[in-house]
């Protein structure tokens, strides 16, 4: 198939950037979206063009680098998958595609489509832990059980990728979801419970910091999230700092 | 006698790591502040072992390509992780757990290593549990446990199908902590150029900033490399896209030895690949094999029939289809190791019952499996003369239950439903065993350069188990080079902060800058991609599943010769001082050309087929395991370890024997 | 606690609570004026003790207007610091992929019940206030002495079309607004009402239910008198 595409172009942080618009032709369906990309890639560097830079790694959707805005939503319009998993398949012949990196003050442009999301790093250096030595001396794993119904959600929380797909879909710019997922996942957790007063304010502190929006629940975080962490986690984080603010 | 010194205490097997650690010096708290530690690469090996050093106090400065540590690709690992803790009862212990990997790395890894790398597995475990690791349980809140391909126990820790993810996570927060006490410096987006070595030693490297394009020197009193494999030499691997060799390969040019490179693990069960314009490989979890039937139809018009689309695979009756595995290994049957696997399919595409338009790509057929677990449901269920359909509706529900999120993402790639029609596979390029040569102290051939995880090639000989890479990353970064690195260090103590402004730092810039330039200036007429899909057909034909002296002669002439055109004729786009992906890549490629020809030549020179490595005239000649691999003890129980001279083809090979005090060298059998 | 209530989170608390608070407000204002449907008299003694009684006049009526106020300010400090967390907009944004239209246009919403209170205010509480407090009128009778006003008051209100019709848009705009607003309520409380089915389907239910009997009762008064 023959696409039009609308990328954005920024040539540093510092530059100002615009929409620019490429053709490419003889696409696959079965190719994945970042295939297209390398497509487009190959035709810009062979007419002597610098190519569109964009962050991917694994391709296979779990290492969260990907992170492009296709067609107003983030990873693009299908649910469940990453912009790497995402296949041509889902377009149609003559399609104007419009493509732009995820945006929010939190995660200023680096280059073209590529992003800077280090804001999460910080969050997580403000409290994502447990406190535990690396000794290999901890108690033994079956020391304490846990019911299986904590662990799994505390699983399911805890499959967070980190792309930042629902800071770039809330209308907000708000991290409540990747906060939350975190929070709750030690939240859950027996291990997690000495350090939870601290961890739920001081990740939520440096969140406002970094100026991330604040949450109106619309849910389309949870929509576009590629691996659906429930909103769930947000009102338990919610729970985790009211619980917080009391208890000190 | 080599000059590799394998390092390997003394003493019964059981008692050499207690009693080594016994007896290695250590640093006092107080100097641990004054020493500096790099580490490259912020995957499970390093990462992990950023967190230990710096919590014992040692200053690190950790490096990444990626935007965050917790990007590194251990996140794509699916399975689980195995460790001897013998929950279940099942007879498991270090030393099962130590056989079994010995084993099925084909007897090519070294006992005393592996000894303790079953030693540690336990401790592992406590450690990521105690992190806050969600690991699957069971309904009394215990620890759960599934098994995996070549063993005979349940030992295998699993987070549903993302337990690499998992465990990465864990060694991230345990970094979190340490970046938050200031006790690591965290250099995302960054990329090591070189190593740079003082009097012999290792002090430091030159890095590029990946944003700013700013070349940086970083010194410290050790470097410990921890970069991950190199399957991407293939071009198409399993492997993330910025996934190279580059590090491995800067410290092997300083003196470091690569060994045996062409040890590498070519994966059964992977979606095969659908046109030219592919990028990487998926892999689906071997459990897969224990469900599926893998065939091939018999007869030819049939392929023709389903390449053409007049047939589907589900028109072929039982007898029109080859299942091949079943035919060659009754006794294992679809359950063959993975290197037995991807050849036997191997075998058939090459004789062209391939059943996709490339002609790569095998059945992975569910049918069976779903009937067999639907009549069961509906015994259990109760419900007599239930319909064909009923059955299939319940079977699929079970497979669904077991194997729902593998189907999922099959379907989303190939855009077939799995449970209507049979999946397709083909082998990839998944894992490497070998890489760069360390002793006991996992310290490489130059003195405080260490050298961890899959980029060393300790543990696993000449084939991987399931499971056991997570393993070894995490007993590396946690719990041995934390101790090993401080009997180096502990002669560091009085040398205080290294300079950077020293004349070999400056030297090592200048050929990192001087490279880069060349890239940027250079107009030639093809891309960096053009390089790396060229040197991954070659490797792919000629080094890949099996390999023959001709094919390898022919690999390594072609491979320098590829190499010689690109230093003429490679364009990279963009300047050197931005954000340059293709500038990156640029780099990462070179060194996947002067590795694949050291490649090749280690290929060569091992005239036995062991493990992944299988060399065509090395096979049973009759009787039962006619035409299956033969290993050779007798001439190649040894390491190849690699010394760098210039070329590659140049490079001196430096045997470390192998003895085998515990265990007994037998042949594999799965017939 | 200072700190949480500058905290994202701690506002969202806040703006749960008021919200809350001023729904059940709602409730409790469509149950006195359902009864102008039923029975005048009814009606008027219930406006009159309402009107009258201290709980209602100097602890209740602050906190309301506490509550309205503090709802109406920080939506509007929220919606300019949430505006604020995304320099550059979206070229192409398709919010309606994964997002109701009511729960990212709330401040829309808002100020369209804004507006209508600004009506409601000049319209009933201003001339109450100024008959009570000022004129110092507690009787609540008819200037000609003749029984409760509160009814007649009502009824004059609802003659102009204009206003009817306005009204009418203003309870649109409040179903839309309480659409997403009531679970939105209980999910910033950490109830999670997105996930309580039956906690959604009330608020459902109630979203539609209080606005619709208020634009009832308007249009029973227009057409009746």
């Amino acid at each position: 198939m023959n696409l039009t595409l609308k990328i954005w172009r920024q040539k540093d942080s510092k530059t100002k950037g615009q929409m620019v618009d490429y053709k490419v032709t003889d696409i696959s369906e079965h190719m994945s979206f970042l295939e297209m990309m390398d497509v487009l890639n190959e035709q810009l560097i062979n007419a002597g063009e610098e190519p569109v830079a964009f962050d991917h790694d694994c391709r296979e959707g779990i290492c969260g680098m990907c992170s492009m805005y296709i067609n107003g939503e983030a990873h693009g319009p299908d649910r469940g998958v990453t912009t790497c998993q995402l296949h041509m398949r889902m377009f149609k012949d003559g399609d104007t595609i419009t493509i732009e990196p995820f945006r929010a003050k939190a995660f200023p442009v680096i280059k073209d489509l590529v992003v800077d999301r280090s804001s999460f790093d910080r969050i997580q250096h403000a409290g994502g832990y447990i406190s535990v030595n690396t000794s290999g001396n901890t108690q033994d794993a079956n020391a304490t059980p846990i019911s299986k119904h904590d662990a799994d959600e505390a699983m399911d929380a805890a499959t967070c990728i980190g792309c930042g797909a629902c800071v770039a879909t809330c209308k907000n710019s708000s991290a409540m979801l990747f906060v939350g997922a975190k929070v709750s996942q030690y939240a859950l957790l027996p291990q997690g419970q000495v350090e939870a007063t601290d961890r739920v304010k001081n990740m939520v502190a440096q969140m406002d910091l970094e100026g991330f929006g604040n949450c109106s629940n619309t849910g389309a975080c949870e929509i576009e999230c590629p691996k659906g962490i429930s909103l769930e986690n947000i009102a338990r984080m919610n729970r985790e700092l009211l619980k917080a603010t009391f208890k000190s | 006698m080599s000059v590799l010194d394998s390092k390997v205490p003394k003493g019964p097997l059981k008692n050499k790591w207690t009693d080594y650690k016994n007896h290695i010096d250590l640093v006092n708290p107080a100097n641990k502040r004054n020493i500096d530690v790099i580490v490259v690469g912020t995957g499970l090996a390093g990462g992990s072992a950023c967190a230990t050093l710096a919590e014992l106090g040692y200053n690190v400065k950790a490096f990444a390509y990626q935007d965050s540590p917790r990007r590194a690709h251990s996140i794509a690992a699916q399975g689980g992780i195995n460790a001897a803790k013998n929950y279940q009862g099942d007879g498991d212990s270090t030393y099962r757990l130590f056989y079994d990997t010995v084993k099925g790395g084909d007897y090519r890894s070294r006992e005393a290593n592996v000894y303790r790398l079953a030693e540690v597995s336990a401790n592992i475990i406590d450690q990521c549990v105690a992190q806050g690791v969600p690991f699957a349980r069971d309904y009394g809140g215990l620890l759960d446990n599934r098994s995996f391909g070549g063993v005979l126990v349940s030992r295998t820790f699993y987070a549903k199908g993302q337990t690499g993810q998992q465990l990465l996570l864990g060694a991230y927060s345990a970094m979190n902590r340490q970046i938050a006490r200031g006790k690591i410096e965290m250099h995302n987006r960054h990329e090591m150029l070189d190593v740079v070595k003082v009097d012999g030693k290792a002090r430091g490297i030159i890095a590029r900033n990946l944003i700013t394009g700013e070349i940086e020197r970083h010194s410290a009193h050790a470097v410990v490399i921890a970069s991950g494999g190199y399957g991407n030499v293939f071009f198409l691997s399993t492997n993330a896209m910025g996934s190279n060799v580059s590090a491995g390969w800067k410290i092997h040019k300083k003196g470091a030895f690569f060994a045996n490179p062409c040890y590498t693990q070519i994966h059964p069960t992977c979606i095969p690949r659908s046109g030219d314009y592919q990028s990487k490989l998926t892999l689906m979890s071997e459990s897969l094999r224990n469900d599926g039937r893998i065939w091939v139809p018999k007869n030819m018009e049939d392929v023709m029939a389903i390449r053409e689309g007049r047939k589907k695979p589900t028109d072929l009756s039982e007898d029109e289809r080859d299942y091949y595995l079943e035919r060659r290994y009754p006794a294992f049957g679809n359950l063959v190791p993975r290197d037995v696997a991807s050849r036997a399919a191997k075998e058939r595409c090459d004789a062209g019952y391939g059943v996709n338009a490339t002609g790569e790509a095998v059945y992975l057929d569910f049918a069976s499996a779903i009937t067999r677990y639907g009549t069961e449901q509906a015994k259990i269920q109760n419900i007599k003369n239930a319909s064909e359909a009923k059955i299939y509706e319940l079977g699929q529900a079970i497979v669904e239950a077991k194997y729902g999120n593998l189907f999922q993402m099959y379907e989303k790639i190939v855009d077939e439903n799995p449970y209507k029609t049979p999946m397709m596979i083909y082998p990839a390029v998944h894992y490497t065993m070998g890489g760069v040569w360390v002793d006991y102290n996992l310290m490489t051939t130059v003195p405080g350069l260490y050298c961890i995880g899959e980029a060393n090639f300790s543990d696993h000989g000449a084939n991987r188990l399931g499971a056991s890479a997570l393993m070894q990353g995490l007993a590396d970064g946690y719990f041995v080079l934390p101790y090993t690195i401080g009997d180096y260090l502990s002669d560091d103590i009085r040398t205080g902060k290294i300079s950077t402004d020293s004349p070999e730092f400056i030297e090592a810039e200048k050929e990192a800058k001087e490279r880069l330039e060349f890239f940027v200036t250079n107009k030639g007429e093809h891309s960096v991609d053009y390089y790396h899909k060229k040197l991954g057909k070659i490797m792919w034909d000629k080094c890949g599943m099996s390999r023959n002296e001709k094919g390898l002669k022919e690999a390594m002439a072609e491979i320098k010769a590829l190499r010689e055109d690109f230093w003429k004729n490679v364009s990279v786009p963009g300047g050197m001082n931005e954000m340059n992906p293709e500038l990156e890549k640029a780099g990462r490629v070179a060194d996947f050309i002067e590795l694949g020809e050291l490649f090749a030549k280690d290929a060569l020179t091992r005239e036995e087929s062991c493990g992944g490595h299988f060399r065509e005239e090395s096979v049973e000649l009759d009787g039962e395991q006619k035409g299956e691999a033969k290993r050779n003890d007798k001439d190649f129980a040894f390491v190849s370890a690699w010394e760098y001279k210039g070329e590659p083809a140049d490079a001196v090979l430096h045997k470390e024997e192998l003895e085998f005090n515990d265990i007994e060298l037998k042949q594999r059998s799965y017939k | 606690m200072s700190k949480f209530f500058t905290s994202s989170i701690g506002r969202k608390y806040a703006m749960a609570l008021s919200a809350l608070f001023l729904m059940f407000f709602l409730l409790q204002h469509f149950a006195i004026n359902i009864l102008s449907v039923f029975s005048p008299n009814a009606f008027n003694e219930a406006s009159h003790f309402m009107g009258t009684f201290w709980v209602i006049q100097y602890v209740m009526q602050p906190i309301l207007i506490f509550g309205v106020m503090y709802h109406f300010i920080m939506g509007f400090i929220l919606e300019i610091k949430n505006r604020n967390a995304r320099v550059v907009k979206y070229a192409k944004n398709n919010g309606s992929a994964n997002s109701s239209w009511m729960s990212r246009n709330m401040i829309y919403s808002g100020l369209a019940i804004l507006g209508f209170l600004v009506l409601h205010f000049i319209d009933f509480w201003i001339p109450e206030i100024n008959t009570k407090y000022i004129q110092g009128d507690m009787s609540g009778l008819l200037v000609d002495g003749e029984g409760y006003r509160y009814y007649e008051e009502l009824t004059h209100k609802f003659v102009n079309p204009l206003r009817v019709g306005a009204y009418v848009l203003a309870f649109v705009f409040l179903s839309l607004h309480l659409m997403h607003g009531f679970s939105s309520a209980f999910q910033s409380s950490g109830v999670s009402s997105m996930r309580k089915e039956k906690l959604q389907a009330f608020g459902k239910a109630y979203a539609i239910i209080i606005p619709l009997g208020f634009i009832l009762i308007a249009l029973f008064h227009h057409f009746n008198h």
